[in-house]
Order: structure tokens, then C-alpha cells, then sequence
């Protein structure tokens, strides 16, 4: 039977399927549910790791220990776990072991678009990349065969289009494996990195990428399929599905292993097609690999100009884009592209994305921007305060960076104050390191931590403040007041985020003391079930309304300007949407003229009626 | 059997997901290859969204390309205006009589479209347009949230699949409690709408 899944949960069954009994990941879009499918299946070892060098440390101790392992992360965080992926390279490992790395072209959700194959041929790993979700299920299990084949980790990259998109999948049963080892293997050899043990690592790895590369000229997944012989298109990855929905007369030799690359297979093809391009999504990865084996790639009719030929580098390709491009290398005529009707729509209003009614994040930005204060942030959902009209934060770079950032720019003393803003997951991930830096090196940054009790941005997973596992089990819960004192923090406040005065108080206390400080704004998701179960909209009395746009200027999508105007200054009032409003008071103590109704206000109406 | 491209456009959280899910398998069970395509993150946020739906015998991209799509769902006026250049010229729009004013409308100077511009834009591309009040009917069923099921009900009115097979499916895909409630709300939606 064939059932829809994407490719994500397509790696998760097929992780499953082909006996994987250790997996470890940290979230992030479009990884994130590869490791949320896998845990529900029976038999299995999951755990949310606190950053994905960890996740990856995890899943080659399992390897060594002779049980096929998985780790799976979003493309930037293979930048965080690099380090083990290099020292995975050099030692190889005992059982199989699998690397999924989901990449974010277009970047959906994303601060860059790298290209995570460079990271195969930078660590001398083999590259998989599935075109849809039953080769990504299938290709879970010839990775884990040719890992443990070739005593080599194996990188399996997907992008967003394939993580997040349902195709139809054949489902198989699991088959357990016994572990390969009887006891943890004692080879130093093998598996202790000092300079003289790796030197004699290092010609194995090399020897092993020329062997994959031979084993690549007759790898099933890397296949051509013969057409009109006038073009011949190489090409990976869901870019396989444009080349047949474009070129549908076209040769086509769809790469499955696109690190290290069949020499022989390609200059086969290429002898045997009129003109030759390479359709792939972001870098020229393929591009340059098959100009390095001497074959000639048709770059349209200006010739080769370095970098990219035909086909954008940047940003996702479609259907559409693939078209236009082609059609501007003449490889097809213009009457190629449907009719579009571009109607004159005028000017359309952004809809961007926002933090949510009853966000506990935003009375803590309301407090931030009256501070006028630089505010270094971090990413989660709290970076959403950077938009208009909370503007309160001043960069983001990457998870734990905005610490380090705030830190740097206090002791360049440029007399200013400087503060940090970050999410309970992100301070796990990487803002522990960096907050103790900041105490040991006596700085005085404004450490803000947004512990909103959960990991909300990639969608509410556990992590080690909400005393759950993955699988729902119970768990320490961390508090972080006695954590940051641990750190060497004296100067620590924790205030609930909703109450807007004791955000206040505690900033100013903050900001008052010549040393560095942690303010712990506590108040769980909004969006939590439990927490979901509690709203109660409140209400204006527009009678009162001045149409003074304190409220509004919270930025909470729950209110809006109302037709009924405030006749001495000609403003509109305000309302509250019911079907959005949480009840989470914060516009209400903003109101100078007490027009929203509190909560206990409401709830006297209720009982009263 | 005729290849069937749908694009569904809305905001963050109005239950498109769900509806293309619903769509997909729907395809599925008639025999169609059929792919999903959306996307998370971010754009969840109370943010546009949109997921591209694909009906065929045999179905390559994932994604449909501008002037491809047959039926352009839209759960939301404004993402209606956004997303016909995606239409295929004289395609069918199915729109939710339904404004959700972005945060740039309230607390920026940007303007939400009337509804005579509405129409007359989506009259550039096509006079198959359908207006269903979706927001209304779930009202009137008690629960603002079965909006989703309303449309897909309209939705299919305009499609030749037999009325069993989506309620099979939505069944399937809803909470079982509230099964009752999302039939209610698809018949009600289905009627809705006139060929
Ligand atoms: C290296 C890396 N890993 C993962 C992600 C994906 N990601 C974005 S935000 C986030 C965590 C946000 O959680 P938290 O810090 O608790 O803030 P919240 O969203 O709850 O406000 C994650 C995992 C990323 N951007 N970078």
C-alpha cells in the first residue's frame, strides 16, 4: 500500500525500516520532524539533544558501539556540529550512520541559503540526495549499507521542497540488526585523534573517497534516462522533478550520490549528447565538479562566465524559473511559457509573520524599546520584536550569537549599555558558554532570558526547562535563576513577562548595576494547550476609548482601529478581535484611560449575568 | 483523467494545512498521483501562506507555476489578490468573504483592499469566481475554526469526486469529536456553491 508522507517523515520510516536504534537531533525548519516521527515508532531510541553538536556526538558514540545511528539538522546547524563531523570522517565508525541535513533554498525559515553538499566534499563523505519521498525512504538504508561498507558517516541532504512536501511512499517492515560489536571497541587506533593516529588516518580517507567514486559509476540511484539526444541534463534532488516537468524530451542523468560523482557515467553521457547543462538548486556544486573532469557544460550563448551557468544560484527554483531561464539560454522558445495575467492588483499590504496574540515576548520588547537601548538578539520566535512597531531588536545572526554580540560591543566601550536578548532553547544551545564568558571577563551585558517554557519557533518541542522528554516523559526541569548563579551571575531578577511594571523595575535594576546581569522573564507560550485552555478575551468600552493607540502600539494582531472615531481628535478607537484575544491583559495596563477590561473584570460580567 | 492544479493561499493559522492534506489524500483515493507542497516555519506565524496541491496521472514538480493553477483557493480576500497571477487565465477562484487586516494595515500606513478593487482585480484574470462566506457558516455552526471545512466543501462542488470519499477523509483527519461538527460544516459549504 502506498500512503502520502513527506520526505521527512519518509527518512524517519525509512531510518525505522532499516533498523536504526539511536537518533538524536535538535530541531529546526525543515528538519524538525524527521526526529518527531521516528520517536513514535516502536523499538527505538530519540532524543532532543541541546545543540547539534551534541545530537551528532550522540549518535557517533552509538555508532561505535555497533548500533546504526541517525542525527538530523537544518543545514546552519551542520555549521554548529562541523566539528564532529570531521573527526566522524577520519575515524569511520562500527555500525552505520546516517547525517540528515535539510537545506533551506529560498531560505523559508533561514538567515542563509548555504549549500550543505560543499560540507560532503570539505569532510571526504559521500552526498545522498532523494528526489522525492520514496527515494529519500530508500536511500536511508543504502546510506546506512554503504556507511558501514565503506567505514565512512554519510551525509543525506534534503531541501525544504523535499522535507515539507507529501508524495506517495511504499511501506516496508523493520529488520533488526544485531549490533556489529560484541563490546565497545578498545582500537586507539582507530578512534583516538592525536596527530599520530590521525596522520595514518588521513591517506584511508583519501583512499576511501577514490572507492566511492568508483562505486558510483554503478550506484542504481545514479541513473540516465534516455530521451531527444540534442540536450542532456544532469541534475539532483527535487531539481529532477523540473527537469522532467520542463524538458520532458530531454536526456537526463539524475544524480542520487552527488559527492564523490561517477567520472566515467558523466563523460559517457556527455559524449552522447548534443549540448550538456547541469540543473541544480543554489551552488554550482555539480557544475564545478564535472568542469573539474574536463567536460564541457553549455553555459548559454555568452559562454561560461564563472560561477553559475543558466539557472539562478540564489533562491529556490520552480517550474517557473527553471522555464524562464531556459528560455533566456535559448534552450527553449519563448512560446514555451504559459500565459501569465499580471493583473494591476496596486499596491498590496505585507503580511509578515508577527508574534502572536498574548505573546509573553512582547510586553518584555514594549519595555525594551522605551529603554532606546541596543539590543542584541538570538533566534526564535523573540526575533519577530525586531518588526514594527516594537523595533527593539538591533541584529541576529545565529542561535547564542546575540550574548557574545551585546558583550563585544560593551567592551569596545562605546558607553552605551548594551543588552542580549534569548529563548530558554537557545540559551541551552549556545548561550551558556557565552554568558559565562561575559561573568569571567567581568563585562556588564544585560542578559535577557525569554523562558517562555518551550521551544515555540520550530513548533513547541521539549527541551530541558519543561521537565519533559521527547517522548512526553517526565524529566528534571531546569529553572534558570539557580543556573545563572551557578554561571556567576549575583545580579539576577525573575519577573513574570505579562506583568509590565515589574519588567520595568527589574530592567531598570539591571541596568543599574555596574556588573553583569540576567533578567529571567518567565510565562509559559501562549499557543501551549494548557495555556490555551485559560484564554478569555477581553473587551474595550469604547465609551472610554481616547483612540490614544497605546494599545496598538503593541503591535498584538488582536486589536484593531474600529469605524467609531474619538471626536475631539478625530482618531479611531480601538477593538479587540474575540476570535484572536487571549486575555493576556498586556494592552490592558497600558490604557491610560482604563478602557480594556481586565480579565477579573470580565469574568465579574460572566457571573454577574 | 485531467490533471488537476489547486493552490491553496491564506493566513497562518486559518487551517490550510489541514485542508491540503485533506485534498492530497482525497486525490489519492481516486486514483490520481497526487503531491502536497507547503511550507512551515516562519511563515506560521500569522503570516501569508500557501500550499500547492497537484492532481495528475503522473505528477513531477511538487510546485505549479505561475499561470498553471485551475483553482485558487483563497481563505483569505486579501491573499486572493496576491496569488491569481498564479491562475491559469479564465481558472476558477473559490474566495472566503473573510479580511484578516495584516499588522501593517493596524499599526503601518498600508491600506486593506475594498472590495470592489477585489473584484475587479480577480476580473483581470477570470469571471469564474466563486465568494463563499465561510467565517459566517462556521459561525452560524458555533465554531469559527471548521471555516477550513466549509471551504473544502465548496471546494467540492466544483469537483467531480463522490461526496463519500471526502468525508471518509476528513474524518479520518479531524478530532473524533468533532467529526459531527466538520460533516455539518462541509455540507454546508458544499451547498454553498453551484456549478
Ligand atoms: C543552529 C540552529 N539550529 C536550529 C535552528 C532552528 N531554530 C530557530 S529558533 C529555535 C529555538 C527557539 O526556541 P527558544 O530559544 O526557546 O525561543 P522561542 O521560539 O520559544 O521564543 C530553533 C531551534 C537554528 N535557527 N539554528
Amino acid at each position: 500500500m502506498k500512503t502520502l508522507l513527506s520526505a521527512n517523515e519518509a527518512v524517519a520510516r525509512g531510518a525505522w525500516e532499516a533498523g536504526v536504534v539511536v537518533a538524536s537531533a535538535y530541531p529546526g525548519t525543515p528538519s524538525t520532524e524527521i526526529l518527531e516521527s521516528f520517536a513514535r515508532y516502536p523499538g527505538v531510541y530519540a532524543e532532543w539533544a541541546t545543540n547539534e553538536k551534541v545530537a551528532m556526538d550522540v549518535a557517533i558514540g552509538a555508532a561505535y558501539a555497533g548500533r546504526r545511528a541517525l542525527t538530523c539538522m537544518k543545514h546552519v546547524g551542520l555549521n554548529v556540529a562541523a566539528d564532529a563531523l570531521f573527526y566522524a570522517s577520519m575515524t569511520g565508525l562500527e555500525a552505520g550512520l546516517v547525517i540528515v541535513s535539510a537545506d533551506d533554498p529560498e531560505m523559508h525559515s533561514s538567515q542563509n541559503e548555504q549549500d550543505n553538499r560543499r560540507y560532503a566534499k570539505f569532510a571526504r563523505l559521500p552526498c545522498l540526495e532523494p528526489s522525492d519521498s520514496q527515494e529519500a525512504k530508500e536511500l536511508v538504508g543504502v546510506a546506512l549499507e554503504i556507511s558501514e561498507r565503506f567505514d565512512t558517516p554519510v551525509l543525506l541532504r534534503l531541501t525544504t521542497r523535499l522535507s515539507h512536501t507529501d508524495t506517495l511512499v511504499e511501506l516496508g517492515e523493520r529488520v533488526e540488526r544485531p549490533p556489529t560489536v560484541e563490546k565497545y571497541p578498545r582500537n586507539p587506533a582507530k578512534y583516538v585523534m592525536v596527530p599520530g593516529n590521525a596522520r595514518k588516518r588521513h591517506p584511508i580517507i583519501e583512499e576511501r573517497v577514490r572507492r566511492l567514486a568508483e562505486f558510483a559509476e554503478t550506484f542504481p540511484y545514479n541513473r540516465i534516462e534516455w530521451g531527444d539526444r540534442s540536450l542532456g541534463i544532469v541534475t539532483c534532488g527535487v531539481a529532477t522533478q523540473y527537469a522532467r516537468e520542463v524538458f520532458p524530451q530531454a536526456s537526463v542523468l539524475r544524480l542520487g550520490m552527488t559527492y564523490p560523482l561517477p567520472r566515467r557515467l558523466v563523460q559517457d553521457f556527455a559524449a552522447q549528447v548534443e549540448r550538456l547543462i547541469v540543473l541544480e538548486e543554489l551552488d554550482p556544486f555539480l557544475e564545478e565538479e564535472i568542469r573539474l573532469l574536463g567536460v564541457e557544460v553549455y553555459s548559454g550563448p555568452q559562454g561560461y562566465q564563472g560561477g553559475k551557468s543558466i539557472f539562478p544560484a540564489c533562491g529556490e527554483l520552480d517550474p517557473g524559473v527553471v522555464r524562464e531561464a531556459a528560455i533566456g539560454a535559448g534552450l527553449l522558445p519563448p512560446a514555451a511559457a504559459p500565459p501569465v495575467l499580471q493583473p494591476e492588483t496596486g499596491e498590496l499590504p505585507a503580511r509578515p509573520p508577527v508574534l502572536c496574540p498574548g505573546c509573553p515576548h512582547r510586553p518584555v520588547f514594549v519595555e525594551l524599546r522605551r529603554s532606546k537601548l541596543p539590543i542584541q538578539g538570538d533566534i526564535g520566535c523573540y526575533t519577530l520584536g525586531l518588526l514594527p512597531p516594537l523595533s527593539s531588536i538591533h541584529s541576529c545572526g545565529c542561535m547564542g550569537a546575540g550574548i557574545g554580540v551585546a558583550h563585544g560591543a560593551d567592551v569596545a566601550g562605546d558607553g552605551e549599555r548594551h543588552v542580549a536578548v534569548i529563548g530558554d532553547s537557545t540559551f541551552f544551545h549556545t548561550g551558556m558558554p557565552a554568558l559565562l564568558n561575559v561573568v569571567y571577563n567581568r563585562g556588564k551585558t544585560v542578559t535577557v532570558i525569554m523562558d517562555n517554557r518551550t521551544t515555540a519557533m520550530t513548533g513547541h518541542q521539549d527541551n530541558p526547562a519543561t521537565g519533559r522528554t521527547l517522548q512526553g516523559q517526565e524529566t528534571v526541569q531546569i529553572e534558570f535563576e539557580p543556573l545563572v548563579r551557578a554561571l556567576g551571575v549575583e545580579e539576577v531578577h525573575v519577573v513574570d513577562a505579562y506583568d509590565i511594571q515589574a519588567v520595568r523595575e527589574a530592567l531598570q535594576a539591571c541596568l543599574a548595576h555596574d556588573g553583569p546581569s540576567v533578567l529571567i522573564t518567565r510565562r509559559e507560550c501562549a499557543l501551549l494547550p494548557e495555556v490555551r485552555r485559560q484564554w478569555l478575551p477581553l473587551r474595550v468600552e469604547l465609551e472610554k476609548c481616547n483612540g490614544c493607540w497605546a494599545c496598538i502600539r503593541t503591535g498584538c494582531p488582536a486589536l484593531f482601529k474600529s469605524q467609531e472615531v474619538y471626536e475631539k481628535t478625530g482618531r479611531q478607537k480601538v477593538e479587540i478581535d474575540p476570535l484572536l484575544c487571549t486575555g493576556c491583559e498586556v494592552c490592558a495596563q497600558l490604557c491610560p484611560t482604563e478602557a480594556i477590561l481586565f480579565r477579573a473584570q470580565i469574568e465579574a460580567e460572566v457571573s454577574d449575568a | 483523467m485531467r490533471e488537476i492544479n489547486f493552490l491553496l493561499a491564506g493566513v497562518g493559522g486559518q487551517g490550510t494545512i489541514l485542508a491540503s492534506d485533506v485534498l492530497a489524500q482525497v486525490g489519492v483515493r481516486v486514483g490520481y498521483e497526487a503531491k502536497k507542497a507547503e511550507v512551515h516555519g516562519m511563515a506560521q506565524r500569522g503570516g501569508s501562506v500557501v500550499s500547492h496541491v497537484r492532481w495528475g496521472e503522473k505528477v513531477y514538480s511538487p510546485l505549479t507555476a505561475k499561470g498553471e493553477v485551475d483553482i485558487l483557493v483563497a481563505f483569505e480576500k486579501l491573499e486572493a489578490l496576491r496569488t491569481v497571477e498564479f491562475l491559469r487565465p479564465g481558472g476558477t477562484v473559490l474566495v472566503n468573504d473573510q479580511a484578516i487586516i495584516p499588522i501593517t494595515v493596524t499599526s503601518g500606513g498600508a491600506e486593506y483592499p475594498d472590495d470592489e478593487r477585489i473584484r475587479a482585480v480577480l476580473a483581470q484574470v477570470t469571471d469564474d469566481v466563486r465568494w463563499v462566506d465561510g467565517i459566517a457558516i462556521a459561525g452560524e455552526l458555533g465554531n469559527a475554526r471548521v471555516a477550513n471545512v466549509v471551504l473544502l466543501g465548496a471546494l467540492s462542488a466544483l469537483l467531480d469526486v463522490p461526496e463519500s470519499i471526502w468525508l471518509e477523509v476528513i474524518e479520518q483527519r479531524v478530532p473524533a469529536r468533532t467529526v459531527d461538527l466538520n460533516r455539518q460544516a462541509f455540507h454546508r459549504g458544499r451547498q454553498a456553491v453551484t456549478r
